[in-house]
């Protein structure tokens, strides 16, 4: 498995044809208290780019941007319940949906984990 | 997290709260903290503890010379001139239309009128008063002055720890102010103008103190158990959840006093004489005969809804705008603030918000969202 990341600050796990999609444990940092996520419908065709999900803390809502493009086939159903957990566990157990990827070249545009971590140490 | 960073101005307290681990953001032209620990937990520390809130960005302003007051009723609809010693009101800047141009707390100090405004227009709300007032009256800016609010059902007994005593004899305690009282203090030889008032529904204090002295009455207060600094987030969401509107959202100059609820701050004998900038409109729609009117709701769900949403009719037109919405940590469900036609404005009417194309229930809440907890005088 391997982790890419965006500078929109998510994370994309792939395995195979499937990619699921979070925020970084900085994003969620930078929010706040998250009070609840909104995520795609399953069956929904994202283009990379797309607007994805929306996440709101008690203050903002910020959008979600598809990384890559693909078919939604799940969400995280635990977030309803609980949307803090993207604040507790915002890179394992807050993951926002899983897409199958239409496009693996896209993998190419986003960076590794070293690189990530290079970009959020500039900001 | 792009905004421009550049010319901000530093509030006497910039470094302090950067040593607390503030997180600083731009607003109102300065540098001021949005958070410590967390929006959450400093909310609900304010509702059951005491927070203490940096508002040096708001505009304090002394009106000194004979008939002040008579002279600030010409722009404002408060009953000014029977505004005894030592007491506040909240009332109205009126633009001639009779728009809103800001919200402020007028306070007899028993030598002058010291006035309290929003940061961000209070450089606007000078000039014009500047403009409007007789050269009888001296308008002083106090720019050396520091504010800072401790509020929470905590702040009395937190207050009463430091040796606050009386400027002169014949004025209170701190302690012992009621709610929308003020007066002049001395602590460790530094004068301190000390009001019971605030912004978050809570009992508290807000403190005018010189810049060079804030430092240490802030570190005075959260060396004690029950104070923790808050930032500029909670202050929103407290103030959300107490039913205060916020000035350049919640009204603005193209909002009439009625319409936005503030029906309250039209005293009696100023509706009568009628003589206070844009009267003859304002006043045509007193008591309930604005169009449109701003009220609190209630969201469906736990998403919230945000300023700038519409409300929408059956048909999917816009009668109406969301003016502040967010997330009350004290009932754990979304509430805002929102204009609808008067028609649709009575409590528990049914009401439609569309938020990104999508379509979110409401309903007309009274407010205060979260009741009020004033240290008020009791009624005899």
């Amino acid at each position: 498995m391997s982790r890419y990341f965006t500078e929109e600050h998510e994370w994309v796990d792939v395995e195979g044809d499937t990619a699921t999609v979070g925020i970084t444990e900085y994003a969620q940092e930078q929010l706040g208290d998250i009070v609840f996520v909104e995520t795609p419908d399953v069956g929904s065709e994202l283009s990379q780019g797309d607007d994805a999900a929306v996440v709101e803390s008690v203050k903002a809502a910020s959008d979600v941007y598809a990384a890559v493009s693909g078919e939604v086939i799940e969400v995280n159903e635990a977030l309803e319940e609980e949307p803090a957990l993207v604040n507790s566990s915002a890179e394992e157990d807050g993951w926002f949906f899983r897409l199958t990827l239409s496009d693996k070249d896209e993998l190419s545009d986003l960076m590794d984990e070293k690189a990530y971590k290079a970009f959020v140490d500039n900001l | 997290m792009s905004e421009n960073t550049e010319n901000l101005k530093q509030l006497p307290l910039g470094d302090w709260h950067r040593s607390l681990g503030a997180r600083m953001v731009p607003f109102a032209g300065y540098e001021m903290p949005v958070q410590y620990e967390g929006v959450m937990a400093e909310h609900i520390w304010t509702r059951t503890e005491a927070g203490l809130f940096d508002v040096s960005h708001m505009g304090q302003v002394n009106l000194s010379g004979e008939g002040a007051a008579e002279a600030l009723e010409a722009i404002t609809p408060g009953n000014l001139s029977a505004l005894g010693a030592g007491k506040i009101r909240y009332t109205l800047l009126l633009a001639q239309d009779g728009g809103i141009l800001d919200d402020l707390m007028v306070t007899n100090t028993g030598r002058n009128l010291y006035l309290v405004v929003n940061g961000a227009t209070k450089h606007d709300d000078i000039a014009y008063m500047r403009q409007q007032l007789p050269v009888s009256v001296t308008l002083d800016h106090l720019e050396d002055a520091a504010l800072l609010a401790l509020q929470g059902p905590k702040a009395g007994e937190a207050l009463v720890k430091l040796d606050v005593q009386p400027l002169e004899a014949g004025w209170p305690v701190p302690a012992d102010l009621h709610f929308m009282e003020a007066g002049p203090f001395l602590w460790n030889a530094i004068p301190l103008g000390i009001s019971r008032s605030g912004y978050t529904g809570e009992d508290g204090f807000e403190i005018s103190v010189p810049a060079e002295h804030a430092e240490a009455l802030a570190s005075a207060l959260t060396d004690l158990e029950e104070v923790r600094p808050i930032g500029l987030g909670a202050r929103d969401s407290l103030r959300l959840e107490a039913g205060l509107p916020l000035y350049g959202h919640d009204m603005d100059a193209g909002v009439l006093p009625v319409e936005a609820n503030l029906n309250f701050a039209l005293s009696k004998i100023r509706r009568e004489e009628g003589k206070f900038a844009g009267a003859e409109r304002v006043l045509a729609q007193y008591p309930d005969k604005s169009e449109i009117k701003r009220v609190g709701l209630f969201i469906d769900g736990r998403q919230p809804v945000r300023e700038g949403a519409d409300v929408v009719d059956d048909a999917g037109n816009s009668i109406g705008k969301v003016t502040s919405g967010g997330f009350s940590p004290t009932l754990q469900r979304p509430i805002a603030m929102a204009y609808v036609p008067r028609e649709l404005s009575a409590t528990g009417t049914a009401i439609t918000v569309l938020q990104r194309k999508k379509q979110i229930a409401c309903t007309v809440a009274d407010m205060p969202f979260v009741p009020h907890n004033y240290h008020r005088k009791p009624k005899i």
